[in-house]
């Protein structure tokens, strides 16, 4: 009763016309974040964060929160459209996006994403609503240990999800798990590997090596002699560009477990929703039917992580409303901005700013809606855009991309960094070695190496409390067997491989 | 209508100060531009906080805008070396703080600026004190408990603190230098996740500023057992001081101060100086510092000159603590 209650209140003080304009202006902005490659939503809203200083704090808050739900929606337009992932949780969904875009099927790729990531949203809202408190208890029970477990699991997630070899596979996360140990040693703080580069003291951007990897190398590769024959055949296939009856029934198991995945890993601080977009794939190309399809255009592949995402990014309020502590960085910058307001966020946030709390989830609901009105009709600019002549797209992609490197730390080394993995992501290209394992491990490992410390501080060097603690042991247990499943098939192909030489 | 009402002071003010002096020498009219005020750390946290609330209402005072520029990185060093490196002209400001101004010093062995050499002090703004928290399940009841326990179980104990070099770390590091004990220092990626994890109940204590502990403490999530100030603090009147509580020794804030490149005329400084103290004398931004628990200097501890004796003391208070850890 209190919970109907208390949405009532929210959606009141959210249907109030000034927080109505608040919360479009955020999901517009927030598509248009997402939508340029580069600049992120954490460098938006510290951008943005002074302009909310003269608005009501409910207002700013509204917004704010919009940027960081819209830019879910916005960043796999570019996945998709051209393989450049804006946000660390859209790199997979480039993998079988790009693909669909390749054979004329961009249409239904992004309106899948959309719709995907607006049940997510739906869902992910309630759930804040109802179950928020409790599931409170989650982000404390993941210690140091447990997330150093999960970090494993998600490490193996990226190794599944590689179409080739699993030998690449890993020597690609290998190489991830090595370029994020550039900068500064959490423990020490010496500086590692940073060749006296003083941008490089906290090590390379995600942003950077996403842009160059995939991004700069992609271009590359399609300006290689052969290729603009291909790309002219992407503009003339084009097809629908609503899902067909098929691709909705494709997509819809995939993105309720997207979205459940996606819910439960977005609440717990550090990586969650990238772990989720990960895991929702990985799960996706486990239970298929035909996981070959996976990589070569399949709509399960772009449906499940995009609900994930989206699920993930709202669920990680919850730590922040409950709790007061923010689980990531655009979090941080939310408190920032309620601090500035005087609103400091704490344990009680949710008993003394009912109007802020309820009128931010009800919020999300009506954001949701917003974007996915927003969204849908776009779908068919955006194809259009692949019309454009890639003589005229390339240098655009090259100098937007350049400008959202730049955006982030506003140090022109980082462009010139993207630029050097732009050549290192066409040699990968060029010898069959994939970019997305690459990024993962770029991504956890920091995570991985700064929990496995502090885990090992803790027990005073005991490894085996990986497994005496329960959480931890059931992570490492699934990961072990996903490996097995991983390593078993490729074994067999081998023992085929001897069998048909030996027929012939 | 509040933010009209103060552009329109701002227009006023410009216009104002355009008639009076509309001679062409630098030093004798500034500012006639827009002022850019860097901010070493992220938008939204205590630094970046006190420098808006306090710069607002400067640039009422000067008639000029001052823009904040965060420019994170490296403990707040880039930004510093970046500003250290800035034209001297006082169109260019940073907002130092005691890491990048103090405890930066004996960290970064190779640090591209010195606070004293490559800076001209302008003003004290606020500091935010330093709390000794713990899991709310820690053993000891009060301070001296505290030290007793730390003392006994000096190899069992775990501090938390958010990254070398924070405030976070560097106040842990004198109290454990103070205690004479090395418990195992955790770190973690930030004040959340090691609030987090104090929460929790995964790490025994750590020091942290007042802003993100108050709620907390009132929630009963976590303990407080001393404030690292001379006097209470109205946010927490029920946590004693640490000289209260029987460790005078400990004392503690992450003060912010505005700084200006080296050879910035003393006019420049002596205009600046000015404003920010007006500034921490406006009923509204002292209302607004204080929610935040701050501290708000004495006018006499705001001055340059002030602010210079704070540098040397604070360089070598932090020196001798912070040296061991690299």
């Amino acid at each position: 009763m209190e919970l109907f209650a208390n949405l009532a209140h929210g959606f009141a003080v959210a249907f109030s016309p000034m927080n109505l304009l608040m919360c479009l202006i955020g999901a517009l902005v927030g598509t248009l974040v997402g939508v340029l490659p580069g600049i992120g939503t954490i460098a938006t809203v510290a951008m943005l964060l002074p302009i909310t200083f003269g608005l009501p704090p409910v207002g700013a808050l509204i917004m704010l929160a919009g940027i960081y739900y819209g830019a879910q929606y916005g960043g796999s337009t570019t996945s998709i459209l051209v393989n450049i992932p804006g946000e660390a949780t859209s790199v997979v969904t480039a993998l079988d996006g790009f693909q669909m875009a390749k054979q004329g099927r961009a249409g239904p790729a992004l309106a899948i994403a959309a719709i995907g990531s607006f049940f997510a949203g739906c869902v992910a809202t309630v759930l804040i609503a109802v179950l928020g408190a409790p599931l409170t208890k989650l982000a404390l029970a993941f210690g140091p240990a447990e997330y150093f477990s999960l970090m494993v699991l998600g490490l193996i997630f990226a190794v599944v999800l590689a179409k080739g070899s699993v030998l690449k596979a890993i020597a690609m996360i290998v190489f991830g798990l090595l370029l994020s140990m550039v900068g500064s040693d959490i423990e020490t703080g010496a500086s590692r590997m940073a060749f006296n580069i003083p941008e490089l003291a906290d090590g390379l951007g995600f942003a950077t090596v996403a842009m160059g990897v995939f991004g700069f190398a992609e271009i590359i590769r399609n300006l290689d002699a052969g290729s603009e024959m291909n790309r002219d055949l992407v503009q003339q296939k084009i097809t629908g560009l609503m899902p067909t009856r098929k691709d909705i029934a494709d997509s819809t198991p995939a993105i309720l477990r997207g979205t459940v995945l996606g819910s439960i890993l977005g609440i717990l601080p550090g990586g969650g929703a990238v772990i989720a977009s990960f895991a929702a794939y990985t799960l996706e190309k486990k239970l298929a039917k035909n996981p070959s399809r996976f990589g070569r255009g399949a709509i399960e592949g772009v449906a499940a992580p995009e609900s994930a995402n989206n699920a993930a990014a709202q669920t990680s309020f919850i730590p922040l409303l409950t709790l007061g502590i923010p689980p990531n960085a655009v979090m941080a910058l939310m408190v920032g901005a309620m601090t500035i307001h005087g609103i400091v966020p704490g344990p009680q946030v949710m008993q003394k700013q009912p109007d802020l709390v309820w009128g931010m989830i009800a919020s999300m609901w009506i954001g949701n809606l917003m974007l996915i009105i927003i969204n849908l009709p776009l779908v068919g600019i955006w194809v259009r855009l692949l019309r454009v002549p890639y003589r005229l797209m390339f240098p655009s992609i090259v100098i937007f991309c350049s400008i959202g490197i730049y955006s982030v730390n506003n140090a022109p080394v980082d462009v010139i960094l993207a630029g050097v993995f732009g050549l290192v992501g066409y040699w990968l290209i060029k010898h069959d070695f994939e970019p997305a394992p690459l990024l993962l491990g770029m991504v956890l490992g920091p995570l991985m190496e700064e929990n496995l410390r502090r885990a090992l501080l803790i027990s005073r060097g005991d490894w085996s409390v990986f497994i005496s603690r329960p959480l931890s042991a059931v992570l490492l247990a699934i990961a072990g067997g996903l490996l097995l499943l991983a390593v078993l098939p490729a074994l067999r192909a081998k023992r085929d491989e001897v069998f048909v030489e030996s027929e012939s | 209508m509040m933010s009209v009402r103060s552009l329109a002071g701002a227009c006023l003010a410009t216009v104002a100060s355009l008639c009076v002096v509309a001679a062409p020498v630098s030093a004798q009219n500034y500012p006639t531009r827009t002022i850019t005020m860097i901010v070493p750390f992220a938008a939204g946290g205590p630094t970046d906080v006190i420098s808006r609330i306090v710069t607002a209402n400067m640039a009422q005072t000067l008639g000029q805008s001052i823009v904040i520029e965060n420019v994170v990185g490296a403990g707040g060093t880039t930004a510093t070396t970046r500003a250290a490196r800035a034209a001297n002209d006082g169109y260019t400001l940073i907002t130092g703080h005691m890491g990048t101004h103090a405890a930066s010093v004996p960290l970064y062995p190779k640090l591209a600026y010195h606070p004293e050499k490559d800076f001209e002090p302008v003003a004290l703004l606020a500091g935010t004190p330093i709390l000794i928290l713990a899991r709310k399940d820690f053993p000891p009841k009060d301070l001296k408990e505290f030290v007793a326990y730390v003392k006994a179980n000096a190899e069992k104990v775990n501090a938390a603190h958010a990254g070398v070099g924070s405030v976070s770390h560097a106040s842990c590091e004198l109290l454990n230098s103070i205690l004479d004990v090395k418990p195992v220092g955790v770190p973690f990626n930030g004040t959340g996740p090691a609030m987090n994890a104090l929460v929790a109940g995964q790490v025994d204590y750590m020091c942290d500023q007042i802003v993100n502990a108050v709620p907390q403490i009132n929630a009963g999530t976590i303990k407080a057992y001393a404030i690292a100030t001379p006097e209470r603090n109205p946010s927490l009147p029920d946590v004693p001081t640490t000289a209260e509580a029987g460790l005078p020794a400990y004392q503690a804030q992450a003060w912010n101060a505005i700084f200006a490149p080296k050879g910035t005329p003393p006019s420049v400084i002596a205009t600046l100086s000015a404003a920010a103290t007006k500034a921490l004398d406006d009923e509204a931004v002292r209302k607004r510092l204080l929610e935040l628990g701050s501290v708000i200097p004495a006018p006499a501890n705001r001055t340059p000159e002030a602010l210079a004796t704070l540098v040397r003391s604070e360089i070598a208070k932090w020196t001798p603590v912070l040296k061991p850890a690299t």
